[in-house]
């Protein structure tokens, strides 16, 4: 087969739909990764735009431009916006595209999943969106602190907008997460070891595992607070047993690491450009990295920092500012990694770098300050203030969207096969880093001098005028800088000036394709014998396109790729993928449906959502699978190796096993909340406490020991050729009995609205009880399958997944029961 | 504090200037990492922080409220949008968004919410604290000199926000007895 010959069988089985239609059911990675970036820019237009509004209000005192309401609005939006709609689906963006790319697959590891995350994101933005141009858009601040965020202080629908507009584009960053995990551990080209894997790729990883562990407790301080709004179960109502310190520790358990969920993917942009503008490869791969997981755990440990003014005692103020300071050490060795690689290597100023440069002199100085306010006196007096807000700029704008910038010109060649002819990329940086400093300098000069954050206006004689006017003007200069970007990455569209293949003499795989990137990536697969594939064989990409690699010849229509072993990068198994489908947008849409009853309180459209959705994912499921085994597949190059449906281990057991990471973050956050609430909240003991059930209590343990065993007995009948369905079914009464017991453990959870301890005992009861229906919705699932006789003693893949759920379930059903009538028993 | 941040970020800024000067012969990767990473990377900032972490909880500590014969108490409740404050030395007693305390004595604040989380902050006299539902926070305070102290709630609490401020008058020590005995209001 000629390479031409292969290029174009290849493309028809990859290729989206044609024209706009295609937008709507492709599932490629490289569309859904621009997608994710374009649609990820428009709310950084947006949110900048919201930016220029509150400089203009504050630029003179007694500005009559906006009355605090509406102020209190944009700045709740500006925030929220740049957080949760610009940077973190900026990282996945850029992620989706990139990482199959760079690892040499062709695709991620689960195409649907991308597509309906994306499509969740669209559909919760616009819900913001849609609020704020109505003019209800949530109004608390972007953390949102309760009791100002309760029912009582802000009865509008503003808030409810807030928590379940972010929790729904919460599902399509743990979506992302999951898939980005799965991809890195898996889906690279084989002899990819994890030693041998881009920086990036690493980079991605770490970020995707803190996603995963970081935005759980914000997801669950968001379903509480909605549920103390809507049904008046009072988490945080300190006269009922809540605490508002709850939502305090909830927002920033997840708050810090997400600073760090935002700088990490930036930094592994600068791992990856920053070598290649210097033309010599990072120092120190292995420090770098050691270096980026020391920080993952360290941002875990710091929360407490956004708390030190709530009265927090001193000994314990000191291990989270120490802990605080700490986290600058592995900041501090990958910013002198990269000075050291310049060092090492011939340094040019192409405009990446430029960004690069940008982004050390800012984020040092935003790093500086952060060592500062992690000084308790210092953060008693700053806390608060302008200083604090100049600081988060410093840190976020230096710490991602210079290197987001760097990135974007680094990579803008690749995503077009262009080059670009106007060169205003140059003078736009002047006028951002110039705009920035100058706003953002004035700022903490302002804050110094006593003025608070989020205030709509302020006196002449506070004496702030002329640095506000300063910075007002400063960040007007910053907007036209960034206005200029957006403006040459539009040109750079509309000019056809074809570029080189590898502008920059890169070495990762990501530029052994054509460019613009074909729908398949690469016509074979490589096999990678060290970091940079490309320096190691300049002849590479031509010999990949002759089909030298492997899968390098199209079978039937299928879309292959194969998947290694995670730690030695030996291909394990052949991967087919599904092809174009507009599930996931109808799926996501009627998810939005769900959160949107919620919002409006159409209670009754909820159940219709909710069978909607289980009927969708039924048919997402059922539509996988083949009622035969397949042979052991030929790669190419002398290597056979099983169907990802045949292995125990298949992706869908590590989706899996790294979604209930997120789940059993989730509710280990629970667990932690009823803690606190018992032994820190001033409204305890509640006046009643659970009757303890000891029939319940056993009926819910036996369910949980039988379901669980039943299904491993199940697994192994079915290895040996047994019939499974009798197992299945024994399983499937374990479930309900946990089932009924977690539904009796919510019927009988004393007065929920009268204390937080009835509530919380609802809402385990409530965890238990989903899970339990879930657990048992799929081995009701698995029947089907098993008669519809799409599984076999080889064909055992759906079995190893359910088993995790049941056992999730399992686990889960056990500790809540034992918690809540372990407390009835105490008392 | 800020003097060793602007000598840091100096030094960045020279490393960083001067790769695009010098021409650098090759060096062994392992001393360029036992330089870059360890020293610079690692050791360098762990001696910073440690003795700035160690400066911070000494001064955090002095701070701290203490037992101290001659402390004045009193309590300041922040609802939307005032400050109600009391006094242990004169029950009963209640101003408005005006504290008075006496000067040259140190005085702890109980601070307290009837709604939402604010925060009790008076720039010149001590850093500030929060006041939470259901909680009362103690802040030490102590004016050197009689005079009027500018005061407001630093934490965000909806549309009165930017008005949310109070004044603490200082006493003598014959003011503050006036003041007790309720003269001057």
């Amino acid at each position: 087969m000629k390479a031409l010959e292969r290029h174009r069988k290849l493309t028809t089985i990859w290729a989206s739909e044609p024209g706009f239609r295609g937008w709507f059911s492709t599932v490629n990675h490289t569309d859904l990764g621009r997608m994710f970036l374009t649609t990820a820019f428009f709310f950084f237009i947006v949110g900048g735009l919201l930016a220029m509004l509150i400089r203009a209000q504050l630029a003179t005192p007694h500005s009559a431009f906006a009355g605090a309401e509406i102020y209190n609005q944009i700045f709740t939006m500006h925030g929220t916006i740049m957080m949760f709609l610009f940077a973190i689906p900026t990282f996945e963006g850029l992620a989706i595209y990139l990482l199959p790319k760079i690892l040499g697959s062709r695709d991620l590891a689960f195409p649907r999943l991308t597509a309906y995350g994306y499509w969740c994101y669209v559909f919760g933005g616009s819900m913001l969106l849609v609020a704020m141009v109505l003019g209800i858009a949530p109004e608390g601040g972007w953390f949102m602190y309760p009791p100002l965020s309760g029912p009582i202080h802000s009865p509008g629908i503003n808030t409810d907008f807030w928590l379940i507009g972010i929790t729904f584009v919460e599902i399509s960053a743990i979506a992302a997460a999951v898939e980005i995990t799965v991809s890195v551990l898996k889906y690279r080209a084989p002899g990819m070891s994890l030693d041998k894997m881009p920086i990036f790729a690493w980079y991605a990883l770490i970020t995707a595992l803190m996603i995963l562990t970081g935005f759980p407790p914000l997801i669950l301080g968001s379903v509480l607070l909605e549920l103390e709004r809507a049904f008046g179960l009072p988490f945080f109502q300190v006269d009922l047993g809540g605490d508002s310190l709850l939502w305090q520790h909830l927002f920033w358990l997840f708050g810090h690491p997400e600073v760090y969920i935002i700088f990490l993917p930036a930094a592994g942009v600068i791992s990856t450009v920053l070598p290649v503008m210097c033309r010599t490869p990072l120092l120190g791969y292995g420090w770098v990295v050691a270096a980026a997981v020391s920080l993952a755990f360290l941002s875990f440990g710091l929360w407490v920092h956004h708390m030190f003014t709530t009265g927090i005692p001193h000994m314990g103020l000191a291990f989270f500012s120490a802990a605080s300071t700490l986290v600058a050490v592995p900041t501090g060795i990958q910013i002198f990694a990269w000075i050291g690689t310049m060092w090492k290597g011939k340094p040019d100023l192409r405009l990446p770098m430029l960004h690069i440069l940008g982004f050390f002199c800012t984020f040092v100085i935003g790093g500086l300050t952060g060592v500062m306010v992690a000084v308790v006196p210092f953060d008693w007096q700053a806390h608060d203030t302008a200083f604090i807000t100049a600081h988060l700029h410093y840190v976020l704008f230096g710490g991602f969207v210079f290197p987001i910038f760097a990135g974007l010109y680094y990579w803008l060649p690749h995503f077009t096969g262009r080059q670009r002819f106007f060169r205003l990329g140059e003078f736009a940086f002047a006028l951002i880093f110039v705009g920035f400093h100058v706003t953002f300098l004035a700022m903490h000069w302002v804050g110094l001098l006593g003025q608070r954050r989020r205030i709509p206006t302020y006196a002449p004689e506070d004496g702030w005028t002329t640095i506000n006017l300063i910075s007002s003007v400063g960040s007007f200069v910053l907007a036209i800088g960034i206005a200029m970007v957006l403006l040459d990455v539009i040109l750079h569209g509309l000019t056809f000036y074809r570029g080189p293949r590898n502008p920059w003499n890169a070495g990762t795989l990501e530029w052994a394709m054509t460019t613009p990137p074909p729908a398949y990536n690469f016509a074979s697969l490589p096999h990678v014998t060290g970091r940079e594939p490309l320096h190691d064989d300049p002849e590479l990409p031509a010999r990949l396109a002759r089909g030298e690699g492997y899968l390098g010849t199209p079978k039937h229509d299928w879309r292959e790729t194969l998947t290694v072993d995670i730690a030695s990068g030996r291909p394990d198994m052949h991967v087919i993928y599904p092809g174009n489908t507009r599930l996931p947008i109808v799926m996501s849409a009627v998810t939005g449906l769900f959160f949107l009853s919620l919002l409006l309180k159409f209670y009754w459209t909820v159940p219709v959502a909710v069978a909607g959705v289980i009927c969708l994912a039924w048919r997402w499921v059922w539509k996988q699978g083949r009622k035969d085994d397949l042979e052991p597949m030929s790669l190419g190059r002398g290597l056979k190796v099983a169907n990802a449906a045949m292995s125990r281990r298949s992706p869908g057991w590590w989706g899996t096993a790294f979604l209930l990471t997120a789940n059993a973050t989730f509710f280990g956050s629970l667990l932690f909340g009823f803690a606190f609430l018992w032994t820190v909240a001033p409204g305890w003991p509640p006046p009643a406490w659970l009757a303890a059930s000891p029939f319940e209590l056993g009926a819910g343990l036996a369910g949980a020991v039988l379901s669980s065993g039943a299904m491993r007995h199940t697994m192994r009948t079915n290895r040996k050729g047994g019939k499974p369905v009798l197992g299945l079914i024994l399983t499937l009464a374990g479930a309900l009995a946990i089932a009924f017991a977690c539904a009796a453990l919510m019927t009988r959870a004393p007065a929920p609205v009268e204390h937080a301890y009835g509530a919380t005992l609802l809402v385990l009861g409530g965890y238990g009880l989903f899970h339990a229906c879930l657990a048992a919705l799929m081995v009701v699932f698995l029947i089907a399958r098993v008669r519809g006789g799409y599984t076999s003693s080889g064909r055992q893949a759906e079995f190893s997944i359910v088993t995790l759920w049941v056992d999730y379930a399992a686990v889960i059903g056990v500790l809540i029961l034992l918690v809540a009538h372990a407390s009835g028993f105490s008392s | 504090m800020l003097s060793g941040a602007g000598v840091i970020f100096a030094l960045v800024m020279v490393l960083l200037v001067l790769p695009y000067r010098a021409q650098n012969g090759p060096k062994g990767e392992t001393r360029q990492i036992r330089v870059w990473i360890v020293g610079l990377g690692l050791a360098f900032p762990m001696t910073v922080l440690a003795a700035l972490l160690g400066y911070g909880l000494f001064v955090g500590e002095q701070l701290l409220p203490r037992d101290l014969p001659d402390v004045v108490r009193v309590g300041a409740e922040g609802r939307q949008w005032a400050w109600t404050f009391t006094y242990e030395d004169a029950p009963g007693t209640t101003t408005q968004d005006v504290l008075h305390i006496p000067a040259g004595r140190p005085v702890d604040v109980a601070i307290t919410t009837a709604d939402v989380i604010h925060s009790f902050w008076v720039p010149r006299l001590a850093g500030k604290l929060d006041a939470v539902p259901g909680r009362a926070n103690i802040l030490r305070i102590e004016a050197d000199a009689p005079g009027v102290y500018q005061g407001l709630s630093a934490e965000f609490s909806g549309a009165g926000y930017d008005r949310f401020t109070f004044s603490v008058t200082a006493h003598d020590a014959a003011g503050w007895q006036a003041f007790l005995r309720g003269d001057e209001r």
